[in-house]
Parts: structure tokens; C-alpha cells; sequence
């Protein structure tokens, strides 16, 4: 009795997975030809050097991304969570464990707030900083100092939006983690620009870019249109989106010290380690401690699971 | 489960403690010497690991608290704060964000556990109704815990569920005016949900307590739904034998969640939310934390109107009933049988439910938009006649295979009781 039982339950269940696997199989199917109006190239991927679980930053590329950084996003983006003293941090662009020769035994120069070069760049900073009131009771400007926060370009977002077509940069302290598959993205965004393809129209002021989320079909030329404003049947509408920021990078606009290529895809990269670790200071102390987490675990599990074996031996 | 005390005072003070206040006597008869049945397998550790789940969630909390500041201008700075400048601020915050993805994932395992074992079954009502009265208090703790950051997805995802209160017939503007505070998603808001977020895990610390208490009663349910019948025979005392399996399981937890804190902290979370909050900008899309996707699939799945109800006011009833129906799951499921183990057929659609969620929780992350929709409606259709159809009928339709005299027989496998046990694909009888 048990056995005809048992095989009278196989066949409705063979049934119903079965009719599972075609449920799933028509899910997969029908999603994947889901329209979306907002296009946007997959971004390039990289093999960024802080990648991976034992990933730490290139100091040189976050030098020469510093750079990159003041001398060109620093016109429009500000970096506000990021103060100058974060530069000569453990991990960060201009670290000194040791002071170099010509400085004073008492700099500690492995002090943020006392390293010579970190001291330099916030003092010859492009922008100052707003401070007062003073004794009079009048607000004024001063050079930055390590403990400032890196000054941005507009006082307020209403003079930015002036100054920008009425776009407003975004801050960049946080841009590679505010994006999915920031530093790819934003690397990609940087040396991705193209011409305006033919059959799209774009205001001037607004560049094309096929990385940028956007909907071409928007910008369609009206030759391509019917009178219902659909595209003409074969006319192909480009991905991507359109964006008020130009180009900003162009080769040889910067010059390095360091010898490395003066290229847009070396400009990009230098600014995308150097964002990424503006967005991420801790990532180096992250990962290594996680590397000694995981292994102190794996053993304490393995010490577990032995005592385990042991404690239930005499139940069987 | 009850079992006479077998506490010995070890000294003149533990016995003038036990006099006054016998609570070394209750740990001991709690989690020392309290019988378990031992054919517990894996999936019985989560409830210890989910015990340290908010262990965790309350300690890394109380430090955050020390640091962030609950107020519009200031919260989503303060976070960076933390990132940056608190030492291992870092690690408080990637612990705690990542702690509530983690407690989640345990929580839904051992949720599935409990329907897959039949565990709410008599006399276990309360232990189990008690269980969904922690994971509602959960749902909005969490909910509430993704706002204080003040990125743009805590302010939509508030905007957005604070709305379908509103829904509720007559006093549903009220209720949302209370939510806020105020008449929008502001600073009132954000100070009422810091408050809360703070309470309500001491609140589900509390109700855990009682599910412990209801767990003690009647004892552990086990894989084979079979009541322990002789303690000697089928029981081994809860230490050592289940705190070190316990132990065990949770260090290989912690080793998954250890992963996602130091290798991958973002993965769960959502770019967006390291946008600070723009009332005036709405995100491409908006959507919840991963472990609420089902639900925000069911409230989407609504799309129609029933009579007099909306399909707004329909979402949000599908949605709250899709979590409510749980607390009539002991009476709705009327096998006499508890585990599914010897329920072939209730086991097939338990694992279709399980499908079905999964689709739920994809399609909730999806736009709801054409065939989307279509097969979140059907999946909703499959929640509900899981519960409200399936398994009532089921009890008196299916015929169970025969079940294992006792936990010792189901353990020893004996060849009288061999096509039974062998049958339960999952278990390794711990041994």
C-alpha cells in the first residue's frame, strides 16, 4: 500500500516541475525583450589596481589623479568630504612615513596636519577658504591649511547652475561609489565621448556621450520621425545620453613629473584610482584586515568542526 | 523543553544567589543541561546564529549612534564622518549595513525551516506567531535604519512607503501625517525614525525572550515532527552537544559575512544612497532593500480594482496580508503530520513556494511594467493559495508516508523504519 502510494506521487510531480522549468524558461524569455526608454554603454571594464581582496592604491596614480583632479575637475567639482590632511593620511596620495632630508627633526612628517607637501598643496591651493569673523566682524579668505576641507569652485549651488548652463557638477567625493560600477563608469564617461551621431540632434551646450544614461529617441532628428513622432523603421537609434560637460580631457593638457604618458586614458585612469580613493580612504585597511579576519575564522571554524566531531562521537 | 532542574549550587554564594534570585539555575536549565533532540540538523543553528545577528546589529548600532546626527543638513555628512574620520568607523558601519542583509538572509532560513518542519504546528502556535511578531518588528526596524543615512534611496524608499499608508480608508492621511511628522518626508521624519530605529530592536531583544520561553515549553521541534519520547533515548543535554554544533555554524555564518563586510560592502546596498537626499530629484527608479523585494513585488502586482477597493489600497492590503496570513499558518495547515519529510506532495509545494518567492523577489526589483507584472501577479496568486488553499486542502487529501516510532529509531535507522528515513533528502542525522 505504501509502494502505490508513493507512485501515484510521482506523476503530478513530475508535472509540476515540469511546468516550473517551462515558467522560468518563459520568464527569462519574455523580460529579456522588456523595452527601457534610458540607454547606456556597459562601461569598460578595468583592472584597477585596488581591485580584489588584496587590492591596495597605486600612490603614483593617486599622485598624478590629484593632479588631474586640480587642475581640471577642480573648476566645477568640488570634493567636500575630503579634507587636505585626508592627502597625507595612511593610504592616501602624499603619505611620508619619514620626513624627507632638509626638514627639521621636529616635524613629525608621518602627521598629516605636518607633512611638508600636504601643507604646500593646501596652501597653494587653486581656491581659498572662507573663514571669520574676524576681529572686526567681517568674514574673509585665507590660503587653505591641512585641516580644511578641499575648497569647491561656487559658493552655492545657485552660482554653479550660472556658471554650468544651468547643470550642476555633481560633488566627486563620492561619485565612484554613487554609480553602479563607479570607477568603470567613470573611467569609461572620461574617455568615451563621440561625435554626435548624425541622426540625433543635440542642443548646443550638451555633448553626446554613449556611457551617460539617456534617451536618444528623444533627440531624433524630425527627418527621422514619422508623423506620429516614431523613428522611421531601420533608423537606429544611438545609445546613451547626452551631458553638459564637455570633454574635459585632452592629450597633453597635463604634463606629468613622472614621465607617464600625457594620454586621455591615462589622465582618466589617474583620476578614477584617485576618486576612488577619495570615496574610499579606509580601503586598504578594509581589505587587509579582512584577509586576517577570514583567515582567524576559517581556523576557528576548523577547530569547531573538530570539537564538534569529537563532542557527538559517542552518539551513534 | 520543561524538564525538572538539575542545578547543583556550586557554593555558599551561588546557593545564597538561588535562594533570592534563581536565574544561574535558569541559564543552566535553559541552554546547559536542557534536553534537545539530537537529530537536529544545519538547518536548526539559525536561531542561534540569528540570536548573534542582533547581537551584533545592537552593538555596532549603539556605537553609530555616538557618532551620527539625526538632522537633514547634517545625517549624510555625519555618515562620512564616520567612514572617514571615527576610528573604524568604517567597520561599525559596513558591519551594521551589511548585519541587516545578513539577519535577513538568516531570518528567511529559518522562517522556511519552520514551514518546511511543520515546527508551528500544536503545541508550538505561540513560538511561531511570537516569531512573526519579531520579523514584523524587524521589517520596520530596518526600514526605518535605511533612512537615517539620508541618501536619495532612504528618502524615496520613505517617501514611497510612508504614501501607501495613506491608502487606508478614512484615517490613512492621518496616519501618514503622524508618519512625517509633518506633510512631507523632512527632518520630523527623519528624528521620529531615529528614535524608533533605536527602540524597537530592545523591543524585539524582548520578544525574542519570549520566543525562547515558548521554545522551552514544549522542547524543540525536530526534522521528523516525531514528540521526543523517552529524553534518555532521544535527547542529548543542549551543552555540550549543541553548543559546539551551534558554534560551528555560526563562525561559517560570520565567515559569509565577513566576506561581504571587508571584500564587497556595497554589494548589497544601492549606489543612490551615496546621494545625499534631494526632495526635487527622483531616482530612475526606486527600489527597496533586496530582502523586501517580494513584498514590494505583491503590493506592485495589484494593478486592478476590486469593487470598491483601489488598486493602491489592494497593494497595500496584498502586501501587509502576504505577512499577516503567517500568523494562521498553525491553523491553516491541517496535516496531522508535521514534517514535510513524509508529506511528498506538501513538499513539492513547498518548494514551488519557495520559486515562487525567489520570482516574487527578482520581479520586485524589476519596473512594473508588462510581463513583469503579469508574472508577479501570478506568483502573488501562488502565496496566497499556498496558504489560504494548498495547505488546508492538502491535509486531508495527501496520504503521508509512515513516520519513525521515535527520534532514537529515526537516528539509528533501523531496517524497519529504513524507506522512511532515508526518504528525507536533506538530513544528515548529526551523529
Amino acid at each position: 500500500m505504501r509502494q502505490r502510494n508513493r507512485g501515484k506521487g510521482m506523476t503530478p510531480m513530475i508535472m509540476i516541475r515540469t511546468l516550473m522549468v517551462a515558467a522560468i524558461v518563459g520568464l527569462v524569455g519574455v523580460t529579456g525583450a522588456a523595452a527601457s526608454g534610458s540607454t547606456a554603454e556597459k562601461p569598460i571594464h578595468g583592472h584597477w589596481h585596488f581591485a580584489g581582496p588584496f587590492g591596495t592604491y597605486d600612490k603614483d596614480a593617486l599622485q598624478r589623479g590629484y593632479q588631474v583632479y586640480e587642475t581640471v575637475c577642480s573648476s566645477c567639482h568640488g570634493l567636500e568630504q575630503v579634507s587636505f590632511r585626508n592627502l597625507g593620511q595612511k593610504g592616501g596620495p602624499f603619505h611620508l612615513d619619514s620626513c624627507p632630508a632638509g626638514i627639521p627633526d621636529t616635524v613629525d612628517c608621518a602627521n598629516p596636519n605636518q607633512n611638508p607637501v600636504v601643507k604646500a598643496l593646501a596652501a597653494q591651493y587653486r581656491f581659498q577658504v572662507a573663514d571669520g569673523p574676524d576681529d572686526s566682524g567681517d568674514m574673509f579668505e585665507r590660503a587653505a591649511m591641512p585641516s580644511d576641507r578641499i575648497p569647491g569652485p561656487f559658493a552655492n549651488e545657485v552660482i554653479a547652475r550660472l556658471a554650468n548652463n544651468n547643470a550642476l557638477p555633481p560633488d566627486l567625493s563620492l561619485i565612484t561609489k554613487a554609480r553602479h560600477h563607479g570607477p568603470d563608469y567613470v573611467y569609461s564617461l572620461l574617455v568615451g565621448y563621440e561625435e554626435t551621431p548624425a541622426t540625433v540632434e543635440v542642443s548646443p551646450g550638451q555633448y553626446y556621450n554613449p556611457y551617460f544614461h539617456g534617451d536618444m529617441s528623444q533627440a531624433l532628428r524630425t527627418e527621422f520621425l514619422d508623423e506620429n513622432g516614431h523613428a522611421h523603421e531601420g533608423v537606429e537609434i544611438p545609445i546613451g545620453g547626452v551631458l553638459a560637460m564637455a570633454p574635459p580631457l585632452s592629450d597633453g593638457m597635463i604634463e606629468y613629473g613622472d614621465g607617464s604618458p600625457a594620454t586621455v586614458e591615462q589622465y582618466a585612469a589617474d583620476v578614477t584610482e584617485f576618486l576612488m580613493w577619495a570615496a574610499e580612504p579606509k580601503l586598504e585597511a578594509r581589505k587587509s584586515l579582512g584577509v586576517m579576519s577570514l583567515i582567524y575564522l576559517v581556523i576557528l571554524a576548523g577547530l569547531l568542526y573538530w570539537s564538534y566531531r569529537k563532542v557527538w562521537s559517542d552518539q551513534h | 523543553m520543561s524538564h525538572p532542574s538539575t542545578y547543583k549550587p556550586a557554593s555558599g554564594f551561588d546557593k545564597w544567589l538561588d535562594d533570592r534570585l534563581p536565574i544561574v539555575r535558569l541559564a543552566h536549565d535553559s541552554f546547559v543541561d536542557f534536553p534537545t533532540p539530537k537529530n537536529l540538523n544545519y538547518w536548526y543553528t539559525f536561531g542561534g546564529i540569528l540570536a548573534i545577528c542582533l547581537v551584533i546589529q545592537i552593538i555596532t548600532g549603539v556605537i553609530l549612534a555616538m557618532h551620527y546626527v539625526p538632522h537633514t543638513s547634517m545625517a549624510f555628512d555625519s555618515v562620512e564622518h564616520i567612514m572617514r574620520d571615527v576610528n573604524y568607523g568604517w567597520l561599525m558601519r559596513y558591519v551594521h549595513a551589511n548585519g541587516g542583509s545578513m539577519f535577513f538572509l538568516a531570518v528567511y532560513i529559518h522562517m522556511f525551516r519552520g514551514v518546511y518542519y511543520g515546527s508551528y504546528k500544536e503545541p508550538r502556535e505561540v513560538l511561531w506567531m511570537l516569531g512573526v511578531v519579531i520579523y514584523l518588528l524587524m521589517m520596520a526596524t530596518a526600514f526605518m535604519g535605511y533612512v537615517l543615512p539620508w541618501g536619495q534611496m532612504s528618502y524615496w524608499g520613505a517617501t514611497v512607503i510612508t504614501n501607501l499608508f495613506s491608502a487606508i480608508p478614512l484615517v490613512g492621511e492621518d496616519i501618514r501625517t503622524l508618519l512625517w511628522g509633518g506633510f512631507s518626508v523632512d527632518n520630523p521624519t527623519l528624528n521620529r525614525f531615529y528614535s524608533l530605529h533605536y527602540l524597537l530592536p530592545f523591543a524585539i531583544a524582548g520578544v525574542v525572550m519570549l520566543h525562547i520561553w515558548a521554545l522551552h515549553i514544549p522542547g524543540n521541534a525536530n526534522p521528523t515532527g516525531v514528540e521526543v519520547k523517552d529524553v534518555k533515548k532521544d535527547t542529548v543535554p543542549f551543552h555540550p552537544y549543541y553548543t559546539v554544533k551551534d558554534s560551528f555554524a555560526i563562525v561559517v555564518f560570520l565567515i559569509l559575512f565577513a566576506a561581504f563586510v571587508f571584500f564587497n560592502p556595497n554589494g548589497l546596498g544601492h549606489p543612490d544612497n551615496y546621494i545625499e537626499a534631494n526632495p526635487l530629484a527622483t531616482p530612475a527608479s526606486i527600489v527597496p532593500e533586496w530582502y523586501y523585494l517580494p513584498f514590494y513585488a505583491i503590493l506592485r502586482a495589484i494593478t486592478f480594482d476590486i469593487g470598491p477597493i483601489s488598486s493602491k489600497l489592494g497593494g497595500v492590503m496584498a502586501m501587509f496580508g502576504s505577512i499577516l496570513v503567517l500568523f494562521v499558518l498553525p491553523w491553516l495547515d491541517t496535516s496531522k503530520v508535521r514534517s514535510m519529510r513524509y508529506r511528498p506532495a506538501a513538499k513539492m509545494f513547498f518548494f514551488i513556494f519557495i520559486a515562487a518567492c525567489l520570482v516574487l523577489g527578482y520581479l520586485g526589483g524589476k519596473p512594473a511594467e508588462g510581463s513583469y507584472v503579469f508574472y508577479a501577479q501570478i506568483a502573488t496568486a501562488y502565496y496566497f493559495s499556498f496558504f489560504l488553499i494548498i495547505l488546508p486542502l492538502l491535509g486531508f487529501m495527501e496520504t503521508p508516508k509512515p513516520l519513525p516510532r521515535s527520534i532514537a529509531e529515526s537516528v539509528l535507522k533501523t531496517p524497519k523504519a529504513g524507506d522512511a528515513t532515508t526518504a528525507g533528502a536533506h538530513n544528515a542525522p548529526a551523529q
